[in-house]
């Protein structure tokens, strides 16, 4: 069988469309364009039913009510949503404390960021070497004026998992809410709002064969977590989100929870196979390590620093596969991925990582394709790697004083 | 980011990488740029007694735009006499790479590295000859490279 090129090994970014998804947004979008705020005709009602009946799928997949979920354009806004929502909901209450990681999303980060300019309280707290949240640190951060704790459940750079039970029972002995963004763990590992003390969920749709520009803010309604929206206007969804709501979009969401639901342990088996082939395979390259820990971890999602080789090179050399370079050295900038640093990466390290990415839809040729085209790259350019040299000299390349640029 | 022809043509099929033996005759070494910012450059030359650079390797720890400037930068030196080889510029290695503004560092490496090269090379003279030249500054501790290195002189000269 032959192997479509590049290949796609880059499912955090995004994914491909489930067949079953497009199928359905397209029937909706040609017979069911009504809008479904409209309440003086069919087309209106038959909108309003179809994206009642996705807000049940959605609100299924996390044991959720369905009066809990509310549509956005993604997990970017409700982040911002839950994060701003809350904080000035609360400030008048004097909780103006914020906790999140340093390894969150840079939507979570940026949010916090903004609410330091108006004067929140905003601790950002260190994780692991393996990428883990400590416990301990997090329960003496909290105080009497926090009012949210903000972490994610799946890493978007490395994978790992937050121990979301934890957080929550601690949140909730302390009396504090807990956001979490589930942008890269909904319907791919189970959530249960209820056992794991969730008050607030940020939902994407297109890192689970959903459509881009959809995506939902789970809110607690009992005990009940008020917050401040930031779109004024129609005062659609309940006040919370203001705007049209994408029928198509929100229908498209909805099946592919519903597929997620159905699949998942069918999607987990398939990914943890390809995944231990493909890790098996790389580390055997020596010199090759993981980024965050090995067992706490979603498998479709394998951050790999390659010793002696720098990232965008090795990206250059293996451009049969898509995949995304751990460092930012593609942007303008010179600093290597801020998630690395957090976990006590080495510039040197974090300069060589890549993040490899799979899905329903990646196949074991591909998975074969890769590792073969990775071997042959890492030998060629571990070969006019000066740093590689050293490392097989046994020179400590931190012994040298190199002058910084 | 599309990529130039050249610099794509130079990443694939890099010129002169590998290494000489830096204590050899007439060999300078340049290791320049720094493993935390994501960019090592080591270039070699190997020079004549009439100062001609006659070969040139490298390795790079780096992205496709520093492996191409410095395939580039061995591909330009090799047969220049040291001193115009010192002139060469990153504007010039920019120029022909086309290396798009978030690159042009990779270009001001590859000038530092030759640089770095010439001068390794002309300190390296410096001492061989420092035991019947006046133009080094001898230490104690250059006698026994000294000595290797004029085996390896008697070698190549048989050559």
């Amino acid at each position: 069988m032959t192997v479509k090129l590049p290949i796609y090994l880059d499912y955090q970014s995004t994914t491909p469309i489930d067949p079953r998804v497009i199928d359905r947004i397209i029937d909706v979008m040609k017979n069911d364009y009504g809008n479904p705020h409209s309440r003086s005709h069919s087309y209106g009602w038959k909108a309003e039913e179809l994206v009642e009946i996705a807000r049940r799928q959605v609100a299924k997949l996390i044991n959720a009510d369905e009066k809990e979920i509310f549509f956005t354009s993604g997990a970017t806004e409700s982040n911002n949503l839950a994060i701003k929502g809350v904080a000035k909901f609360y400030a008048t209450a004097n909780k103006k404390h914020i906790i999140t990681l340093t390894t969150e999303h840079k939507c979570v980060i940026n949010s916090c960021r903004d609410l330091e300019q108006e004067g929140f309280k905003i601790t950002f707290l260190p994780v692991q070497k393996n990428g883990l949240v400590d416990l301990n640190a997090l329960e003496n951060a909290i105080t009497d004026e926090t009012s949210l704790v903000s972490i994610m459940a799946v890493n978007n750079e490395i994978g790992v998992i937050q121990p979301l039970a934890e957080i929550g029972a601690l949140c909730r002995k302390k009396g504090v809410y807990f956001h979490t963004d589930c942008a890269q763990a909904f319907g791919k590992i189970p959530l249960d709002v209820n056992k794991m003390n969730i008050d607030l969920m940020s939902i994407s749709g297109h890192k689970i064969y959903g459509p881009k520009g959809i995506g939902a803010l789970y809110i607690r309604r009992k005990p009940r977590v008020r917050i401040k929206s930031i779109f004024s206007g129609g005062g659609q969804e309940r006040g919370i989100r203001s705007g049209t709501a994408p029928t198509q979009l929100i229908v498209g969401l909805g099946l592919a929870s519903e597929i997620a639901l159905n699949e998942m342990e069918q999607d987990y088996l398939h990914i943890k196979k390809l995944s231990k082939k493909f890790y098996d395979a790389v580390t055997a390259l020596t010199h090759v390590y993981l980024n965050g820990d090995l067992e706490q971890r979603y498998l479709g999602n394998l951050n790999f620093s390659f010793a002696g080789i720098e990232g965008e090179s090795m990206i250059m050399a293996i451009k049969d596969l898509a995949v995304s370079s751990g460092s930012a050295c593609t942007s303008a900038s010179l600093e290597p991925s801020y998630v690395l640093h957090a976990l006590g990466v080495d510039d040197e390290l974090a300069h060589t990582s890549i993040r490899f990415g799979f899905g329903r839809f990646t196949t074991e040729e591909e998975i074969d394709y890769a590792i073969n085209l990775i071997t042959k790259k890492v030998e060629k350019l571990r070969a006019m790697s000066p740093l590689w040299d050293m490392m097989q000299e046994g020179i400590d390349i931190k012994s040298i004083n190199w002058k910084t640029h | 980011m599309a990529y130039s022809k050249e610099l794509l043509e130079h990443y694939e099929n890099p010129k002169n990488v590998g290494s000489f033996d830096k204590n050899e005759k007439g060999v300078g070494t340049g290791l320049v740029g720094a493993p935390a910012c994501g960019d090592v450059m080591k270039l070699q030359i190997k020079v004549s007694d009439d100062g001609i650079i006659t070969d040139a390797k490298f390795k790079t720890f780096g992205c496709g735009s520093a492996i191409a400037s410095s395939s580039l930068a061995t591909e330009w030196i090799k047969g220049m006499e040291i001193d115009k080889a010192q002139k060469i510029t990153n504007k010039e290695i920019a120029e022909e790479l086309s290396l798009p503004p978030v690159k042009i560092h990779c270009s001001v490496l590859a000038e530092e590295a030759i640089k770095a090269a010439i001068e390794d090379y002309k300190k390296n003279k410096g001492n061989n000859y420092s035991e019947g030249d006046s133009e080094g500054d001898s230490d104690g501790d250059s006698k026994d490279d000294a000595n290797e290195d004029k085996m390896t002189v008697k070698k190549h000269k048989k050559n």
